[in-house]
């Protein structure tokens, strides 16, 4: 939003009517009590103030003005004001809008909030308000700088009257101070402290805009953790989950560490050593976080501890080392969750995600909170609705396998608490599901590619010259290593003819059945019929090829000795088959076979050598 | 027949299913391969698989750990590299880096080997142009697994080229595993023999290839691989010398040939001139001692060319040897004439003091403190031999024997690179890394050989075997037929077979057990175990380091001792007056000075240096041993070697090095002894002892009430190991 130019143009028209604002709203209204709580246990001062305001007047009233220091003013985190109807306590959340920021008072001193009020009030009538205000930073170390074992003293400045542009006729403040060590406390009327709160009042009759100064030294050794710069980016997949990861510029935005740093004492004495100083921080992840890592620049933090139930995740996390005032560290947690505990639906088609805006952290002050909503690919109309002003703006992010990038709707908001921002904001968007397909589909794109590029390349010819030397030779040694492989192949049919020969011989011993031998000679004989053809036709090519003068001689020597083979196991098939039909003795059968059988084994073996000494 | 049994066992529940089935299976069978196609597959397979072991071996250290850069010098490649990605390349080659060597700089464009960063600054544009959105420090961690995959491709090749394909699968293996290779390699070492010994292994491969076919092409690829060499490690000087070796070697043999001449010209001249772009190397090849060798030979080769030529032209042998003799003897003269002006007139420089050391282990201890102060640089013990080459060491010899008996260009070449690179690796440990390639390929040439010659003695008794089933008489006619086998030749055979099969695989489990063991810590981050067994994690450097980068203003200087250098320069991001390139002596020297003096004079160098903060590190707490107490007589040494102020024996008791009330009383007060155990008297660091029992050293310290006047604790983590001080301003300026 723009809201700096519209301040500097409300600072313009303050230029030239100031007095004219104020006046006449002031005129009517009366503050008959006024009660402030202040809250100082932490580093976050909280101000509650409950307001009874009558219309004094005769006039309708539709706006009720508020009022700050303008110190104040520039902290302000959080400022809220809720009427309160009727006697009971029931709160009806009517108005907590801010219309304008108008500067106060012609010193620049005040500056003014107005609250519109839903219907005017009319003369004579009253009603209770609470207003709300949250502010960081307002807590300044005093002393500024303090060594390892000293406690952090903090100085607050505020008024004892409660700042209105309008009289108030009673009123008492409260301040609640985080332990009863009190260092000094302005004294304005009646004043006491009473165990660990200051109060003050109470005060009649104070005049509109009338203040009392007051300061409050006290100790608080709170952890002041002030993250300065967070930077979370949520990123949706709809295959499944949302990735978060959150990049911390952390702080210790106390009093300053003076002097040495001693591990020991640190170690030693935990009790008087480093009281302002922390070295833990508890997150609160969303329930089903998964995935969770924590590290930064240089690598892994080893120093945390993940627990985990179907309620909540919580993380306890330990900086590489204890933050004393004024260091810093830097740090990046990461977790994923699952997109359907925060993905939607909304009637109309949208979709919408579901998330908490701020830091996971409780007790910290965010100055400066970037949230980044990375949609996924093809998404388009974002539009958002936080609860709160924010800054927007629009990026792309480019990441894995991405053609056109990713929408990101970024969101800036300065000076955030983690009560009051950290709640749920939606992103809505439109998403065709058919776009989750692009990437895969990408994918399988490039490799359908490379493997088409591989094929062309086995299937092209890439020599330049064809009548090269080198490439002549690789031709003939091409066509050598083909004319081998039909060698062996045709070998090959006639070995298996060859076993199932034998094999039938063998069955021939175990039945003494002749007829089926018969019809496997038969086949066999036609199986070598067939090829010798084949064999004499790579024989003469074996002959013609060029480079075929050192496997010449074994190719030769091969087909000889198969040669060979066959006829030994011819004239074993027929000699078995003779003793058979013979019905000679087993004994005689065997003498008569064995001689055969066992030139045949010789003769197998050395072919099968043969066949195998081809391949080298 | 196979396919036969496959439908017998499936039973046929109707005739139409029976019929597809059949179909099914018989368009199954026609898919199967021919042998060829066969063995194709398998070895792409067995390749593809190696390539994937090679990387995943090295991955203990990040599933262990975390994606993290080991040790020191990774850390200034990286920082470099990161430079280099984020500013480009003409950034990064003009870099004057003004946040080391406070006040010198170093010039890193002219001072720093670039191969190695441009390597993984291209794959890191590489995979962000297919949209990877990968970080760069993940791509410098994975970096050396990546090489070693592609070492061990170009293994297989080489393997082929000496051998066969057999002896190339073995060597890939070899080198995919072998610890020597691995110590250097694992994920995260992002160091500059990570992708060095890919392009030495490629670079020699190359050559070979070319001395083989003595084609140009192969020549001008092992050119260009010397160039990637040289861009990415200083050890490029061995392949400059062990070429010109081999050459020599070749023509002492009479192994002269046309293609070694094509080769070796090419590889020199266009070598010479692509490494010359390097700003480091420069004009060292004409220019410097130990590239003469090369340069030499270069010449001899013209020579005996010429002479070659002459023989052709002269018929006459007896004007030949005349004319020989006067062409060799003024080549010499010539030549030893040139080397003696280049010397005496300075152009040509001598050797340096790294090269002499490796020549003569013993040079480094008595005249460079600063080389022989380094751990990996001390000779190696047989032990750490055993543990990186395993039973490497024992098939070493036996592939040697191998390669003689089948003696030809490849096979001298790699007995060449073995033996001279097993001479580098007794004289420094970490050469080991070089001979390892070497020690791979010539086991892998015995391991081969051997198994196939034991498959073939099994086999050739198989037929027989298969044919065993008939009766027992064929089995007696069978083994008669044949007559020269051995008795139990093929029982024998086979039980070698297993045999060296064990002996393989127990290698395998010893590479997996000393790379997941000794090789795969970060040492950035330590982990130790337990009495109760939890493993503790000790992160104190990166703690200390972020605390710097964080919590001292940007221009703080740093003082360390240098190891720590790089480290700080790249992790905590702060000047350092010294760091692990350790050019300067003298630098080094007055930092070892100030850390060994009283703290007063000690605050006038650091003064002088502009020092911040001293950064120490400290083991007594934890028992941390490689700490500074324990490099002090290095830094003692090397800081009296330029300042005689500094005398080795004022630290020592009776020549004895000890830090309890033993010590040397200069000891006891030395800057480095007050900022180690500062305020560590008042701890109890072990139950039982009593209070400053210093856990590395086991003894109670000698001084306990430490008082720092001039400095003051500014940090220290959280287990003690580092230990940061601040500098104090002068007292006027308080």
């Amino acid at each position: 939003m723009n809201e700096n130019t519209k301040f500097q143009l409300a600072f313009l028209l303050f230029l030239a009517a100031s007095s004219y604002l104020i006046s006449p709203a002031a005129a009517n209204l009366v503050l008959n009590r006024v009660d402030r709580r202040v809250d100082l246990t932490s580093q976050i001062v909280r101000i509650a103030s409950s307001l009874k305001v009558e219309n004094a007047g005769t006039d309708d009233v539709s706006e009720i003005l508020f009022s700050l220091s303008t110190e104040h003013a520039e902290k302000v985190a959080f400022l809220q004001a809720v009427l309160v109807e009727g006697k009971s306590k029931s709160k009806s959340k009517s108005t907590a809008v801010i219309l304008t920021v108008t500067p106060g008072s012609s010193d620049g001193r005040v500056m003014l909030f107005s609250v519109a009020l839903p219907k005017p009030l009319k003369g004579g009538d009253s009603l209770s308000l609470e207003t709300y205000v949250v502010l960081t930073h307002v807590l300044k170390p005093f002393p500024e700088e303090i060594g390892q074992s000293d406690a952090q003293l903090v100085l607050f400045h505020e008024s004892a009257y409660f700042l209105s542009p309008y009289p108030v006729k009673v009123q008492s403040t409260t301040f609640k101070l985080p332990s009863s060590r009190v260092e000094s406390y302005s004294k304005v009327g009646v004043t006491k402290l009473v165990d660990s709160e200051v109060r003050y009042g109470p005060y009649e009759n104070v005049e509109a805009l009338a203040t009392a100064p007051i300061t409050l030294h006290f100790e608080n050794n709170q952890p002041f953790a002030v993250v300065e710069e967070l930077v979370r980016e949520i990123e949706i997949s709809h295959w499944g989950n949302i990735y978060v990861t959150e990049n911390y510029k952390l702080s210790h935005g106390g009093a300053r560490h003076k002097g040495s740093f001693s591990r020991f004492d640190y170690q030693s004495r935990p009790a008087q050593s480093g009281a302002a100083s922390f070295r833990h921080l508890l997150a609160r992840l969303p329930p089903h976080a998964h995935s969770v890592y924590y590290r930064d620049e240089i690598g892994n933090i080893s120093t945390s501890h993940l627990r985990s139930d179907f309620k909540k995740t919580e993380l306890e996390l330990e900086p590489r080392y204890p933050l004393f005032g004024g260091w810093k560290v830097t740090f990046t947690l990461g977790y994923s969750v699952p997109l359907e505990d925060f993905m939607f639906k909304s009637s109309d088609g949208r979709r919408f995600l579901n998330i908490t805006f701020g830091s996971s952290f409780g007790h910290v002050v965010v100055d400066n909170l970037i949230v980044k909503v990375v949609l996924p690919e093809g998404s388009t109309q974002p539009t958002i609705s936080v609860p709160f002003a924010v800054e927007q703006d629009k990026e792309i992010k480019h990441t894995y396998l991405d053609t056109v990038g990713r929408p990101v709707v970024v969101l800036t908001k300065k000076n955030a608490v983690p009560e009051h921002h950290n709640i749920f904001f939606q992103v809505y968007y439109r998403f065709n599901s058919i776009a989750m397909l692009a990437e895969p589909l990408l994918l399988v794109t490039g490799f359908f590619a490379f493997f088409v590029l591989c094929i062309a390349y086995v299937h092209f010819d890439f020599p330049i010259s064809k009548s090269s030397a080198s490439f002549q030779a690789q031709v003939q040694r091409e066509e050598l290593v083909d004319l081998v492989q039909r060698l062996q192949k045709v070998m090959g049919i006639q070995g298996e003819a060859a076993d199932r020969l034998e094999a039938s011989l063998r069955d021939v011993a175990r039945s003494g059945d002749t007829a089926p031998c018969k019809v496997a000679r038969k086949t066999a004989d036609a199986t070598w019929k067939e090829t010798s053809k084949d064999l004499k036709a790579l024989s003469e090519s074996f002959h013609l090829s060029a480079r075929s003068s050192f496997v010449l001689p074994k190719v030769e020597v091969l087909l000889q000795k198969e040669k060979e083979m066959v006829e030994k196991l011819q004239q074993k098939q027929v000699a078995t088959v003779e003793a058979y039909e013979r019905k000679l003795s087993s004994k005689d059968i065997d003498a008569r076979i064995a001689p055969l059988q066992s030139k045949y084994s010789t003769l197998k073996q050395e072919v099968r050598d043969l066949i195998y000494a081809l391949d080298d | 027949m196979g396919a036969a049994a496959a439908a017998a066992a499936a039973p046929p529940p109707s005739s139409s299913s029976w019929s597809v089935w059949e179909s099914l299976v018989r368009s199954v069978s026609n898919f199967r391969l021919k042998t060829k196609q066969q063995e194709l597959l398998l070895r792409v397979s067995a390749l593809v698989l190696i390539y994937i072991l090679a990387f995943a071996t090295r991955l203990f250290s990040v599933l262990r750990y975390e994606s993290v850069i080991h040790e020191f010098d990774p850390y200034f490649n990286y920082r470099t590299t990161l430079y280099l990605t984020q500013k480009g390349f003409y950034e990064f080659w003009n870099w004057f880096d003004y946040e080391t060597w406070y006040p010198l700089g170093r010039i890193i464009g002219g001072t720093l080997y670039p191969g190695l960063m441009v390597t993984a600054a291209f794959m890191y544009w590489t995979l962000r142009f297919f949209t990877f959105a990968v970080h760069i420090k993940d791509v410098c961690v994975l970096t050396a697994p990546f090489f070693a995959s592609n070492t061990a491709i170009v293994a297989y090749f080489f393997g082929k080229e000496l051998r066969d394909r057999g002896t190339g699968l073995v060597a890939a293996i070899f080198m995919a595993i072998c610890p020597g290779y691995i110590s250097r390699s694992v994920a995260g070492s992002y160091d500059n023999e990570g992708v060095a010994i890919f392009a030495l292994v490629l670079t020699f491969y190359l050559f070979v290839k070319a001395v083989n076919t003595g084609s140009l092409a192969w020549s001008v690829a092992s050119a260009f691989a010397y160039f990637y060499m040289v861009s990415a490690w200083g050890g490029y000087i061995f392949i400059i010398n062990l070429i010109p070796i081999y050459v020599i070697v070749l023509l002492v043999t009479g192994r002269y040939s046309m293609r070694l001449y094509i080769a070796y010209n090419t590889l020199y001249i266009l070598g010479m001139l692509l490494a010359m772009q390097i700003r480091f190397v420069g004009f060292q090849h004409v220019q410097s001692g130990e590239h003469m060798a090369a340069l030499g030979v270069f010449f001899l080769m013209q020579v005996f060319y010429f002479i070659d030529w002459v023989r052709h032209q002269l018929a006459d042998p007896k004007l030949f040897q005349a004319f020989l003799k006067t062409t060799v003897i003024a080549a010499v003269g010539v030549g030893g004439l040139a080397l003696v002006v280049g010397m005496a007139t300075g152009y040509i420089s001598p050797w340096t003091g790294r090269f002499y050391s490796l020549l003569d282990p013993t040079y480094a201890k008595d005249h460079i403190p600063i080389i022989a102060s380094v751990s990996e640089h001390q000779p190696t013990s047989w032990s750490s031999f055993m543990f990186d080459f395993h039973i490497l060491l024992i098939l070493f010899p036996a592939g040697l024997y191998f390669c003689f008996k089948k003696l030809n260009d490849a096979t001298i070449f790699i007995i060449i690179y073995g033996m001279t690179s097993l001479y580098f690796a007794g004289v420094m440990v970490r050469l080991i890394l070089v001979a390892t390639p070497a020690v791979c390929l010539i086991s892998a040439v015995a391991v081969s050989a051997t198994l196939k010659n034991l498959s073939v003695l099994y086999r050739e008794k198989a037929p027989a075997v298969t044919s065993a089933k008939t009766s027992a008489s064929q089995k007696a006619s069978a083994k008669s037929g044949i007559d020269q086998k051995l008795p139990f030749q093929q029982e024998g055979s086979l039980l070698l077979v297993l045999g060296s099969l064990y002996l393989l695989v127990n290698f395998v489990f010893h590479c997996t057990w000393v790379t997941s063991e000794a090789y795969s810590s970060p040492s950035i981050v330590l982990a130790a175990r337990q009495s109760n067994g939890d493993r503790v994690i000790f992160d104190d450097f990166r703690e200390a380091y972020f605390w710097l980068r964080h919590n001292t203003p940007p221009d703080a200087k740093v003082m360390s001792w240098w190891d720590y250098g790089y480290q700080i320069t790249a992790m905590a991001n702060r000047t350092v007056i010294v760091d692990n390139n350790t050019w300067n002596n003298t630098h080094i020297a007055t930092v070892g000075r100030a850390m060994s003096s009283y703290e007063d004079e000690a605050y006038e160098i650091m003064k002088e240096l502009d020092v911040d903060y001293v950064l120490v590190v400290f083991g007594g707490v934890t028992g941390y041993s490689s700490d500074d107490i324990n490099k002090f007589l290095w830094m003692v040494r090397i800081g009296g070697g330029v300042f005689p102020i500094i005398k080795e024996q004022d630290y020592l008791n009776n020549g004895e090095y000890r830090v309890d009330s033993q010590a040397a009383p200069k000891m006891l007060q030395c800057l480095m002894y007050k900022l180690c155990y500062y305020r560590f008297g008042e701890i109890n660091t072990e139950y039982g002892r009593p209070t400053g029992w210093d856990r590395a050293r086991g003894i109670e310290i000698g001084n306990k009430d430490v008082e720092l006047e001039y400095l003051e604790e500014a940090f220290t983590t959280s287990n003690w190991i580092v230990r940061i001080y601040k500098v104090k301003p002068s007292a006027n300026r308080r």
